[in-house]
């Protein structure tokens, strides 16, 4: 992967920018020895690393502020960090950029039942949202598999999704408004407490463009009331294609679970061995459907769901029973990338999106590229909204094997721009996908997106090397 | 995760291990938000990712430690509320160990820092002198505000004389002593006895011993077991934290049998459990593996055989979960199921997987961290308005007392209610 070449005389007055940088925050808000960056030059896609000039940790707003005036003066790029869990190397540092972790900007800072909003700062986690609503029987609907750690600021950045987005809508759909920092230090107030805001689709606009038009600051989400309850049913398949065909029957029906995942043979047992929710190890393909509601509607419309299901032949149907086995089953869904590292030392998370009746099709495909170039896959994803998260596993300490692994994700993501879908689902472009956006985009269209950038950060230093392919940047200084 | 390390680096047995724990780590980053110093402090370098990331690099550089690792490893808190969230089963405790060694080998701590950890090192795994130096603390108690400034080592001493009890109990010796069984007998054991626990908590011990007599079995305490070295392994000081490995593994091998080794102090059973680990280059690696397996926190070996024969009064007990259980042995259910047996009325507080801060020397070592950990603990305890706090070790105990609730573990309720004595800290409730 390619770097941006370091701006013209900024690494040569790094000991002046730190310096300065100090001056303007508290102390241990800023860090520039070369031993505490070593864990800052990367994220949650490892096999990228870069070192950065240094990183502060603002508190407040006006550090913010000041950290972007300080930055823009100097002409220095700026990263935004959250949790660092992005899986398309959104937080990937440059060498003369200096990355902003909002960690400590972690409070809540209103929460309003009746009107049912909650005020939060970018650093707190996407479940301590729902954990601080959760005894007046709200929630916060988006739920990413990372949601115990990311950060609410990177969910909006990348605009995530989750299992239950199928229902609810991904970030952008449960947003009501945001304070962002521009580069030039001034703070915008787009949308509000209520849905709608007059004019442009700003808020639309900010959502997903991962750290390059401003630093948010203040993010006003939707809550909604919890349902009277939920269950989760389990059915195992004899192959990948049946598991597709059958997620795309149940969504042809007109049912709309309120998650609906895709695991198979590889992910059902490593996620076993962490969660030990009783998956079938026997089936090669599982799915998990979650309904909630009444007890009547549930058990309506897990009836149907069975219906559906058994025309496929399943190996194995069960549905939950208790809060606990709930519990279970999610936890080994949403560590399923992780507990990915019990059966591969590393892997590369792809983030695609098909139409769901192409699903038998595109894991099929899948499957023969893993064959050709001999590197195993394992898929864990979310069916319903034909949202791909194709694992791809590797050995990091052998180059060619992750060279394979970079090839073999392009391929799959190209496969999905192919089949009518899209290069990314919910993890965002990142690092990871920005030479592939001219496979997504017309040249007019890419310019046009770049304009956008250039209106709100005409220097390019906001994260400037994500997202675009680099002649973009190049182009724009 | 990639890794960098060459093959004479290989060669060497604790780095082979090292790698293959960083092998395992997939950088996703699901760690730090379950960490209490990362939610404390937010930053990366003091989460356990982190932290993961600074001892990779140190190790592949082959490099001394510096000031910068030093720091932020000496403030994690080997809770390993990490292992209990790490999808991928990264066993971070090896790997902080092992680098704690390297600190200790390679970096060379201010003096009064090495000091302190020396007279730390040499006090608390042994009862006498720990209850002479407690009596000392104990007179000096009144004019900790006397002590000048905010400087680390001020707050340290501070740190240290609150941790003074306001009364000092009566003097415990139990090494040599057999405990016999009452009426039946249902089985033998030996029982750790603990350092520290001895001079500052008897009562944990007397009601251990009482409870199991009376369900039947027989209790024994060698003369040759003493502290289980976790104070000194915490501190990566490795050679003495293998003798004292050394030397309980062998008092509790001498051929008497025992149905099990019962730890009344969390904190040491995580490190008894570990001693098969530990040893395992050791000519005495079978026998540190059985004694390993042969380990049972009491929660665990009550569970099935606790009967409470009493009528339970009406209290509600706040149950703290101590790290060494529930993350370094996992064990969750036991404590709270069996409160529930004897009839108490169970309250769990807000984010349960978090430290109270007390962590071995942690609070005397770290005074800011473990202030703020325990003033967490504690409003997110009392929100459930307990009458008593109960937890299965004797640091939490001491990190939570003197805040107007009464602490006691747990075995002193479940005695209680079993035919023994009212715990003294109940007096009043």
């Amino acid at each position: 992967m390619q770097q941006a070449k370091p701006k013209p005389g900024i690494l040569d007055k790094r000991a002046e920018i730190i310096a300065g940088l100090q001056a303007i925050l508290p102390e241990r808000a800023v860090i520039g020895d070369n031993i505490s960056l070593k864990p800052y030059e990367t994220d949650g896609l490892s096999a990228y690393k870069q070192m950065p000039l240094a990183v502060v940790l603002p508190e407040t707003e006006a550090h913010v502020v000041a950290i972007m005036k300080f930055c823009n003066l100097h002409g220095v790029r700026v990263i935004p960090r959250g949790a660092g869990t992005s899986l398309s190397g959104g937080a990937l540092p440059m060498a003369d950029a200096v990355v902003i972790g909002m960690m400590r900007m972690n409070k809540i800072l209103d929460i309003n039942y009746a009107d049912r909003y909650a005020v939060v700062q970018p650093g707190v986690t996407n479940i301590a949202i729902t954990q601080a609503v959760q005894d007046e029987q709200f929630f916060y609907a988006p739920d990413p598999s990372s949601q115990l750690a990311c950060m609410i600021g990177g969910n909006v950045s990348m605009n995530s999704g989750g299992a239950h987005c199928l229902k609810y809508g991904v970030t952008a759909n449960n947003l009501l408004g945001l304070r962002i920092v521009t580069i030039e230090g001034e703070i915008l107030e787009i949308g509000g407490k209520q849905m709608d805001a007059a004019g442009y689709d700003w808020l639309g606009l900010i959502t997903g463009s991962e750290g390059q038009l401003g630093i948010l600051t203040e993010v006003t989400v939707r809550i909604l009331r919890s349902p009277e309850g939920a269950r989760a049913m389990l059915a195992g398949f004899a192959s990948n294609e049946v598991a597709g065909q059958c997620v795309d029957a149940i969504i042809s029906s007109g049912i709309i679970p309120v998650a609906l995942e895709f695991m198979d043979k590889p992910a059902i047992h490593a996620c076993e061995d962490f969660a030990h929710a009783g998956y079938p190890l026997d089936a090669e393909a599982l799915l998990i459907i979650e309904v909630e509601g009444s007890e009547t509607e549930q058990s309506e419309m897990l009836a149907r769901i069975r219906d559906i299901c058994a025309a496929y032949h399943p190996v194995s149907m069960r549905v939950s029973q208790t809060a606990e086995e709930s519990a279970a089953i999610w936890k080994g869904r949403k560590g399923a990338f992780g507990a990915v590292g019990r059966i591969s030392p590393d892997y590369l998370c792809m983030d695609g999106t098909i139409p769901t009746s192409e699903l038998p099709n595109v894991l099929k495909r899948i499957q023969a590229m893993s064959d050709e170039y001999g590197l195993k896959v394992a898929n864990i994803f979310h069916a319903g909204d034909g949202n791909l998260h194709p694992l791809i596993m590797f050995d990091a300490n052998d180059a060619e094997s992750f060279h394979k692994a970079e090839a073999f994700g392009a391929d799959i993501l190209k496969l999905c721009v192919e089949v009518g879908g899209c290069l990314t689902g919910e993890h965002g472009v990142g690092i990871e996908k920005r030479d592939l956006m001219s496979v997504q985009f017309t040249p007019s269209e890419l310019d046009q997106q770049r304009r956008i950038k250039s209106a709100f950060d005409p220097a390019w230093l906001l994260n400037p090397s994500k997202v675009f392919p680099l002649s973009g940047l190049a182009a724009a200084e | 995760m990639q890794t960098n390390f060459t093959a004479a680096q290989l060669e060497k047995p604790e780095i082979a291990v090292a790698n293959n724990i960083l092998r395992t780590c997939v950088h996703c980053g699901m760690c730090t938000a379950t960490c209490p110093t990362f939610v404390t402090i937010g930053d990366e370098l003091d989460s356990p990712r982190g932290r993961i990331y600074l001892i990779k690099d140190m190790l592949e550089n082959d490099r001394a430690a510096s000031q910068e690792e030093v720091l932020h490893l000496d403030r994690c808190l080997s809770c390993l509320s990490c292992m209990t969230t790490c999808p991928s089963g990264v066993d971070y405790m090896h790997l902080v160990d092992h680098a704690r060694v390297h600190v200790n080998e390679t970096y060379q701590r201010p003096l009064t820092d090495r000091l302190l950890r020396g007279v730390l090192a040499q006090i608390l795994p042994y009862p006498k002198r720990m209850r002479a130096a407690l009596n000392l603390a104990r007179l000096a108690k009144p004019f900790a505000f006397l002590l000048p400034g905010e400087s680390m080592l001020i707050k340290r001493m501070r740190a240290m004389l609150n941790l003074a009890p306001a009364k000092m109990p009566a003097p415990q010796s139990l090494g040599g002593t057999v405990h016999k069984a009452i009426g039946r007998h249902n089985g033998r054991v030996a029982l750790l006895a603990g350092c520290a626990q001895q001079a500052i908590g008897p009562s944990i011990n007397t009601a251990t011993i009482e409870l199991l007599n009376r369900l039947g079995i027989e209790v024994v305490i060698p003369e040759a077991a003493g502290c289980c070295g976790a104070l000194v392994h915490h501190m990566g000081r490795h050679d003495e934290a293998l003798e004292a490995a050394k030397r309980n593994v062998n008092a509790w091998s001498d051929g008497a049998e025992y149905d099990a080794i019962i730890v009344n102090t969390s904190g040491c059973g995580t490190v008894l459990k570990d001693y098969g680990f530990m040893l395992r280059d050791d000519a005495m690696a079978a026998k540190a593996a059985a004694v390993s397996a042969k380990t049972m926190d009491i929660s665990e070996y009550l569970l099935k055989i606790y009967e409470p024969t009493s009528v339970p009064p009406d209290i509600t007990v706040a149950y703290h979960a101590a790290c060494s259980l529930q993350h370094g042995q996992k064990i969750t259910a036991a404590p709270k199921t069996l409160l529930r047996k004897a009839g108490f009325k169970v309250v769990e507080p807000k984010d349960p997987h978090l430290c109270c801060g007390s962590a071995g020397t942690y609070n005397i070592m770290q005074p800011d961290i473990a202030a703020s950990l325990r003033r967490r603990k504690l409003d997110t305890l009392k929100a459930k308005s307990p009458d008593v706090i109960a937890a299965g070790n004797i640091g939490c105990l001491t990190q939570l007392a003197g805040d107007g609730i009464p602490t006691v573990h747990m075995v002193e309720l479940l005695n209680w209610m079993a035919g023994g004595p009212k715990p003294a800290a109940l007096n009043g409730v």
